[in-house]
């Protein structure tokens, strides 16, 4: 049975697939027993409070969503800016768009209060709140992403996937300005409050989304025993190069505006001098991990030749977009809020000092599922239907792509 | 006086009596219907924007130390009073210093009840609403728990509510996975009633907290706040807030 849906791939290997769904459904059924378990006995099993509103599930749950729509670039770079290189790439790069989104939106709703009331949140909106403007984009992405998937699958409708790409394009751009704004929106709070935050999310999703895709592609070419074509690579790495190095550009911007704020002092020091867990991962796991390593791992002549050092340096891409997400979400709010400037406060409500986040091993269950969602249906994905990049090496050596 | 006579005056006495506590008891009802027409609103009609409710609260007059306005609003609202960090808070004494000259102020901190809310601005599904009379609420049906208003208040001025819940004052309806905060004991405002915490504050002789209609100019609230110079908390962000501090 299993043999039979594997009709794209040179060795089936079913025993290693059975064991991939099963490492998949393992943590599904962690993140489902944690689900049951917060329902019913509510959240003081997490160590979220009424200081540290959104944790760990929302560290996971954002980076999912914004490396999602940032994934989608290759099939944009392919339909949009007409480069075949990445074309043979967008159907891999759609699918794990959509594969993402329902891993990072699944944990969201879990972690919800209520998330038995989805439905008021899919009937009610309140268009002021940039949160359920973002609904709307999430739903639609998944109505865009899966018609410009079946235009790129679909022969027939090959020739609709130029304009529907475009439409794409564009949803994931508003779709990523508008998650930014979720926290560039938050006028009372230091660590966020601005602007930069829309531009900074979308060069990010670039950086986060190619990495997830160059993972993948080295999985799915290790497992078939190929290896993937020079030139590709380079090109693909250098893209990644460029994507890194515009995310810390676009940090090192957002934290000299701040410096620039007498009022926003205090909150740098904290993130970038004696923030304890927040400056040891803003540098060391944000800016070391997620962007300098790479870099260096990218440029080096050897990354040329090697899938698996390319590989690795995706594989700190994502590390430090995860560390990223920690230190901008729960950083974020550990910082105390300031009521009264010029002023020590003190309260039983834990005002005035850094709040303490210790996360639970229930909302790390809860947090690995949206990974464990975009995992299992992209093993079976890439099983079942065509998503290995197939390449025009012709168009290649004349240089046409 | 004879018997006869004495049991006439007697049963005269007793027919002024009646007649008094008629008269009496006619004009009180009276009294009490015209004032009810003029002050409390009836359960079927809806708040209007003809009022805004609003308070002033004076740090010179603050206790030191006094938690009597936290006390009662925990009774009144059925919180346990407990100060974990995942215990819900609706109003809480904040010491604050000056650390220009070490002055030392307490006050009260509570939902500030904004003309332009934050959490209501965020909230993605309108759960969190400002009623027309100004107070800042969350409808509990709409709340889907996601915490973005939490996100959004300059003051922290929400709680969550982390764990099921027992014993609840049937007038405040709280339950687990839903924000709540400060509704200006709204259930005791729509009864023409103040809120619980300056009940207690007054109970106290303190007097530090005014409850009162900031659109009406003769409530004592407007008298005192066009007085007195008040402060707006984070008056930077141009919220317009219904709560103002005197005296820091």
């Amino acid at each position: 049975m299993a043999n039979e849906n594997c009709i794209n791939q040179a060795a089936c290997r079913t025993p290693q697939f059975l064991m991939l769904l099963a490492l998949g459904g393992l943590v599904m059924l962690g993140t489902l027993y944690a689900f049951f378990t917060l329902e019913h006995y509510g959240h003081v099993l997490t160590g979220m409070n009424n200081q540290i509103v959104w944790g760990l599930p929302h560290v996971f749950a954002v980076f999912l969503i914004v490396a999602a729509s940032g994934v989608l670039n290759v099939a944009s770079i392919g339909s949009v800016f007409g480069k075949k290189l990445y074309k043979a790439r967008a159907p891999l790069s759609g699918m794990l768009a959509l594969a993402m989104m329902a891993g990072g939106l699944a944990v969201l709703v879990l972690d919800l209060g209520r998330p038995d009331r989805l439905i008021v949140a899919m009937t009610h909106y309140n268009f002021k709140s940039i949160f359920a403007w973002n609904m709307i984009f999430y739903n639609g992405f998944f109505v865009i992403v899966g018609l410009y998937l079946i235009t790129l699958m679909d022969r027939k409708l090959k020739g609709y996937s130029t304009p529907v790409g475009f439409v794409a394009f564009l949803w994931r751009l508003a779709l990523t300005t508008a998650t930014g704004s979720i926290f560039g929106f938050l006028v009372a709070r230091a660590g966020y409050n601005s602007a930069l935050m829309a531009p900074m999310f979308v060069i990010m999703s670039f950086a986060y989304g190619l990495a997830v895709f160059l993972l993948v592609q080295t999985a799915m070419y290790w497992w078939n025993g190929l290896t993937l074509d020079e030139r590709v690579q380079a090109r693909m790495e250098k893209l990644l190069a460029v994507f890194v190095a515009a995310s810390l550009y676009f940090t090192v911007v957002f934290h000299i505006t701040n410096l620039y704020f007498a009022k926003q002092w205090e909150f740098e020091r904290f993130i970038l001098l004696d923030g304890g867990i927040y400056t040891v991962l803003f540098w060391v796991g944000q800016i070391l991990v997620g962007g300098i390593i790479p870099l260096v791992l990218l440029f080096s002549s050897a990354a040329r030749k090697s899938m698996a050092l390319v590989a690795l340096a995706a594989l700190l891409v994502i590390l430090g977009g995860h560390a990223q997400m920690y230190v901008t979400i729960v950083g974020g709010q550990a910082f105390p809020l300031e009521m009264f400037p010029g002023y020590a406060e003190s309260s039983s409500f834990h005002d005035g000092v850094v709040a303490q986040y210790s996360p639970s091993i229930w909302e790390f269950m809860l947090g690995i599922g949206g990974i464990g969602i975009a995992f299992l249906a992209t093993t079976v994905a890439v099983r079942t239907f065509k998503f290995m990049p197939q390449d025009d090496f012709h168009a290649l050596e004349s240089g046409k792509d | 006086m004879s018997a006869p006579e004495k049991q006439e005056t007697l049963q005269e006495r007793r027919e002024f009596l009646k007649a008094g506590a008629v008269v009496a008891g006619a004009g009180l009802a009276s009294g009490v219907l015209v004032f009810g027409a003029a002050h409390s609103r009836p359960p079927e009609q809806a708040a209007t924007a003809d009022r805004r409710w609003g308070m002033l609260i004076d740090t010179k007059q603050c206790g030191d130390g006094c938690n009597d306005c936290v006390t009662a609003c925990n009774t009144e609202n059925g919180l346990d009073g407990k100060t974990g960090p995942q215990d819900s808070q609706w109003i809480r004494k904040l010491n604050i210093k000056d650390l220009r000259n070490g002055r030392v102020h307490e006050l009260p901190m509570l939902c500030q009840h904004c003309e332009h809310p934050p959490c209501v601005d965020v909230c993605p599904t309108g759960a969190s609403m400002k009623r027309a009379d100004g107070i800042v609420l969350v409808d509990r049906h709409t709340c889907i728990g996601c915490r973005y208003c939490m996100m959004a208040c300059p003051y922290k001025a929400r709680s969550f509510v982390h764990e099921p819940l027992t014993e609840q004052n049937p007038e405040v309806p709280r339950g687990k996975g839903c924000v709540e905060s400060c509704t200006f004991c709204v259930q005791r405002v729509d009864r023409d009633e103040q809120p619980a915490c300056v009940e207690a504050c007054n109970a106290k002789g303190h007097q530090a907290m005014i409850f009162g209609d900031l659109m009406d100019p003769e409530s004592a609230l407007s008298k005192a706040l066009k007085s007195q110079a008040s402060t707006e908390v984070r008056a930077d962000l141009g919220l317009n807030t219904g709560v103002r501090y005197q005296g820091i």
